[in-house]
């Protein structure tokens, strides 16, 4: 039987507040255990919430972002279970009127077409601490330095149908939260965590299978995997007869394999309730238009921008409007070298080819955008060719100094003078008879490749340095 | 000194009559002589209280005094203090000493208040009889074999038995003013959201409110004005400014039209309750002020949705007591499990553990709709009764409670009784109205106390009332018998 | 209501409370009678009313996002039943 697959993601975004989301505790990552842990964060006895404005501006923002509803009056409620990571015995979330209603937005694949994801909404909640498991006597450490900081939980439609589409999906909203600013998202150190629920069903069905819920989820890579994985694992049992358990697995990077997380075993009464320590956050119509004007060009419409007003490929646009940084990186290359799709391709090939080469991130990029841009404005006025801007392009990745410098420092300046050539290309043909008796017999087709030859020895003759388009047109002269 | 009134405490003190040392030791003095007969206090740091007396003495010498500075003043041990245990009557928190004030206690520190002791509760404040306290029991000064009331039970019968001038206590369902009726004295709910509850052990969130203690209106409206306001770090705290609750008392009553509420003078009262309360309202009556009769026809509602939204609460407000991070752990847990339900077991007392059941089984998963919401919406139909009433009215009067206190033990085998003795006074809390008991008179040597009830934030005008009625009668200057049996 | 005993078993499960075995069948009748007396709620007409979560149907105030306060690991750490390296130390917790 053809089984498709049905996934719907949560992501747990950690939005990239300084303070708490109910406290004014810090949220720096790695700090020493419990010392961004303030009473509050561990539920002293008489300690109240008081909500961070911050998380509330970034959390309309996301929803400005997928041009979701905004809750005009949403509601904190305590989801109530027992857990040592969890000092207050509930967690401070949204259950019935989460401040980001219904909103959707457009993914792109690796093929250039484009599809709409469904978010049926997103609620701010609490982070928990962390359980380290290292040996302290057969006993469990609890770090709550992470318990309070703000996340954005987003629920997306079960719309993904493979794994490719919910990284596509994925990478869509990390492009999108970190243009906003709302969050690092940084998934080794945990800002970006993802639930994936997962099931199968005949293809052509229209009724939804029995889901397992795979937990915590933190890399692009490994939510990959965990379904490729969790797919044949329900293929085989459902091929075999079997039935689907609804369950929570957890996915096991080193053994590549997900498995049931025991502590989920018994199913959860979470009672959930109106949170009385807190009030329900109303938002006027005032308060979004003064968050919508701060949005910026978002990853879509930039992206629709690039098309439009450069002429770029779908795929091309995708990848450079991927970051902010590297879209307003591109397009500073433009403006100082004025031919965008010259740019594009230097920025896409060159650049990203040596930052990943040396697993940097662009702003440790050494070639400035400007500088970028002189360089390609020497390919431009015939200064250089491709092939030597690529020698000048490694010198300055090296720290050799500007375009300019380099091309006089190592007398890389093409050879255009028309004299110079002439004696170069009379050389040429000179030392080659066979090739020219070989190239006059030929018909005008052949002849266009052969010329080949004589453009490559004049190359060698000038170091590369000659002027291409004036050795062509040279030699059509001479070769007569 | 210590049959004194606040008010002449603070004349005493800056006329230099006594110190404020002199004024501790005094306090310090009975409470050791005379509370092992009551229990009405759980801690008592000698050395702090005295050391705070002598700076406060310096500040009032050198002219900087507040107007509570050097005034002793006893604490509900619900309220954190800062290196001094706060127990909440309570083995869970038997061995909890806070590293932070609640703000109410960071206010009179600041205003150069002494704290005197912490008072005896009932366990995390559920009760109204004092009984379910880890400490135990608590008498009722004018005769010991009676209930203070509760859960505030320790700070009405220290202040009753004048081991300390005034007190805080906290009501979540008539907490101040039941145990204020029982003991003789006076005490003001103010609404929800004037005082912070920021660092106040939590019962029930949206019904806890703290509030004064003492032995005359005018007493009390000195304690307000140095708790009431807004605090920053309670989000349910209001930000409408407290005002100055001493500047109206002596307004005439003159107009004022009082509310009687049909459904609180009907069966269930006892007779001789009602014919007290109803002297007392002629008195003010006598003083200008028009009786009205109203009605608040979802009264009978009032206990079920109570006890349904404040143990609901009080399930999930509890659930921080594991045993993780403070307060009692029981030993040798084999699992983690074990150490949840151990500790829980042993930490908490029956009444506590029987409100935790109840309210996680009203939250539960089928019942949530029956239970909490229903009782939520109850809630809308009580407050809209006030409402109304308040179109006609400017305050509502009646009893406290149904009758005088009782004897210990009397209730504390059948919970259902014990809270029916709340039918007054939980319905201010639903409503989050401002409410207080006056003593309106005595049955049988018992005394009684006729509650007030104003609008949202008309903690002054209740004030007003209740010190012009103190003014034209004495029943707030009875004393009880010495504890010790010796005469005062 | 009436509510039986595994019931109230499966209610102090999810609350974390032991209760011993020869105290379950007091506890089941001491809130058989309290959910007695609260089921007088489900006569009440309460159709189109908005339950009340809070007396003053106020909104919520928001902090500024800053951070506030320091570092009291040891004053905290110090009321503690047990911890080490910082860390607060429970029975083995397994995922």
């Amino acid at each position: 039987m053809q089984w498709e697959t049905v996934i719907g993601l949560e992501v747990h975004l950690q939005l990239a507040t300084r303070s708490k989301i109910f406290s004014g505790s810090a949220t720096t990552f790695g700090a020493e255990p419990n010392t961004q842990a303030s009473a509050v964060d561990l539920a002293m006895p008489g300690m109240l919430p008081v909500l961070n404005a911050k998380a509330v501006r970034y959390a309309v923002m996301f929803g400005l972002g997928i041009g979701a509803d905004i809750g005009r009056r949403s509601v904190f409620d305590r989801k109530n279970y027992f857990y040592p990571d969890l000092p207050k015995g509930y967690q401070i979330s949204q259950f019935e009127a989460p401040i980001v209603g219904r909103g959707n937005f457009e993914i792109q694949l690796d093929d250039g077409s484009t599809r709409s994801i469904g978010i049926t909404r997103a609620h701010l909640e609490e982070d928990a601490g962390k359980s380290l498991h290292e040996d302290f006597h057969g006993q469990t450490g609890i770090d709550l330095n992470r318990a309070g900081t703000p996340l954005l939980e987003i629920v997306s439609e079960p719309d993904l149908r493979n794994a490719a589409e919910a990284v596509a999906y994925l990478k869509a909203l990390h492009s999108l939260v970190t243009y906003l600013g709302i969050s690092d998202g940084n998934m080794a150190e945990g800002s970006m965590r993802c639930d994936i629920n997962i099931s199968l069903r005949p293809v052509g069905s229209d009724t939804l299978g029995t889901r397992a819920e795979i937990k915590n989820v933190n890399s692009f890579r490994f939510v990959e995997k965990a379904i490729r994985h969790e797919f044949e694992r329900q293929v085989e049992i459902l091929e075999d007869g079997g039935r689907i358990v609804q369950e929570t697995r957890l996915y096991d990077a080193d053994l590549d394999e997900t498995r049931p997380m025991r502590s989920k075993e018994v199913a959860n009464d979470y009672r959930y309730f109106p949170e009385p320590d807190l009030l329900p956050v109303v938002i006027d119509e005032a308060y979004i238009e003064s968050v919508r004007a701060e949005l910026p060009e978002l990853p879509v419409q930039k992206r629709h921008r690039f098309v439009d007003q450069y002429g770029l490929s779908g795929y091309d646009a995708n990848v450079l409007a991927d970051s902010r940084e590297l879209a307003d990186y591109f397009e500073a290359v433009v403006a100082a070298c004025g031919d965008a799709k010259i740019a594009a391709n230097w920025v896409q090939v060159e650049l990203l080819g040596q930052l990943n080469r040396g697993e940097l991130a662009l702003g440790d990029c050494p070639v400035s955008a400007t500088a970028l841009g002189g360089l390609i404005g020497r390919i431009l006025d015939n200064s250089i060719s491709g092939k030597i801007a690529k020698q000048v392009f490694e010198a300055m990745w090296q720290g050799e100094g500007r375009a300019d410098e380099i091309i006089e420092a190592r007398g890389l300046k093409q050879v255009s003078d028309s004299g110079e050539l002439e004696a170069m290309v009379e050389q040429v043909i000179a030392a080659s008879p066979g090739q020219v008796e070989q190239y006059l017999a030929a018909d005008e087709d052949r002849r266009k490749k052969l010329v080949g030859f004589f453009v490559g020895q004049v190359m060698k003759l000038s170091k590369g340095q000659a002027n291409p388009q004036m050795v062509n047109e040279l030699l059509a002269k001479k070769l007569v | 000194m210590h049959d004194k009134s606040v008010a002449q405490l603070i004349a005493g003190l800056h006329a230099r009559q006594f110190s404020s040392v002199e004024l501790s030791r005094c306090f310090l003095d009975r409470i050791g002589r005379l509370d092992g007969a009551i229990n009405s206090f759980i801690t008592v740091d000698e050395s702090a209280v005295l050391a705070a007396a002598g700076a406060a003495d310096q500040r009032i010498a050198a002219g900087g005094a507040a107007p509570l500075t050097g005034i002793p003043i006893a604490h509900k041990d619900i309220f954190c203090t800062d290196g001094m245990r706060t127990s909440c009557g309570s083995r869970m928190l038997d061995n909890f000493v806070p590293p932070y004030d609640a703000t109410l206690i960071g206010k009179f520190r600041r205003e150069g208040a002494i704290i005197l002791g912490k008072t005896n509760m009932d366990e995390f404040a559920m009760g109204s009889s004092n009984e379910s306290s880890y400490y135990g029991p608590v008498s009722n000064p004018w005769d010991k074999r009676l209930v203070p009331g509760g859960s505030s039970g320790g700070s009405a019968a220290a202040v009753a038995a004048m081991l300390a001038p005034a007190a805080t206590g906290t009501d979540t369902g008539g907490s101040i003013r039941q145990p204020a009726a029982f003991c003789g004295i006076t005490g003001i709910k103010p609404t929800y959201g004037r005082v912070s509850r920021l660092g106040m052990v939590a019962f029930a969130s949206s019904l806890d409110q703290a509030g004064p203690m003492a032995r005359s209106a005018e007493d009390c409206a000195l304690l307000l004005n140095c708790m009431a306001g807004h605090d920053p770090l309670d989000s349910t705290s209001s930000e409408l400014p407290a005002e100055d609750y001493c500047a109206r008392l002596d307004n005439s009553l003159e107009g004022l039209r009082i509310g009687l509420p049909r459904e609180y003078f009907g069966e269930g009262l006892a007779a001789d309750t009602a014919r007290h309360i109803d002297s007392a309202l002629r008195e003010l009556e006598a003083q200008g002020a028009t009786l009205v009769e109203v009605s608040l026809p979802h009264s009978h509602l009032t206990i079920p949705a109570y006890y349904v939204i404040a143990p609901a609460e009080a399930s999930t407000n509890l659930s921080r007591f594991d045993g993780v991070r403070y307060g009692h752990r029981c030993k040798d847990p084999v699992d983690l499990h074990d150490l949840y339900t151990r500790t829980r077991e042993e930490g908490f007392g029956a009444e506590v553990k029987r409100r935790i059941l109840v309210g996680t089984y009203a939250l539960s998963a089928g019942y949530y709709d029956a239970y909490y919401k229903k009782a939520q919406q109850v809630r809308r139909l009580i407050k809209q009764d006030f409402t109304d009433c308040f179109e006609q009215v400017d305050i509502i009067a009646g009893p406290t409670t149904p009758g005088p206190a009782f004897a210990l033990g009397a209730k504390s085998d059948d919970p259902v009784a014990m809270y029916l003795e709340d039918i007054y006074t939980l319905a201010v809390n639903l409503a989050g109205l401002p409410g207080m008991s006056i003593p309106a008179g005595f049955v049988d040597g018992k005394p009684l106390g006729l509650q007030l009830i104003g609008r949202h934030f008309d903690e002054a005008r209740l004030l007003n009332v209740a010190h012009r009625f103190q003014q034209a009668t004495d029943w707030h200057l009875q004393r009880p018998p010495d504890p010790a049996g010796e005469e005062s | 209501m009436a509510i039986g005993q595994d019931e109230i078993e499966k209610i102090a499960e999810l609350a974390r409370i032991r209760i011993a075995p020869d105290q379950i069948g007091d506890v089941t009748r001491r809130i058989t009678d309290i959910l007695g007396m609260v089921d007088q709620l489900q006569a009440a007409d309460t159709k189109d009313v908005e339950p009340m979560a809070n007396p003053l149907d106020a909104v919520q105030r928001l902090r500024a996002d800053e951070v506030t306060e320091e570092n009291r690991r040891e004053a905290f750490q110090a009321i503690a039943p047990a911890v080490e390296n910082g860390l607060y130390l429970v029975p083995r917790v397994v995922e």
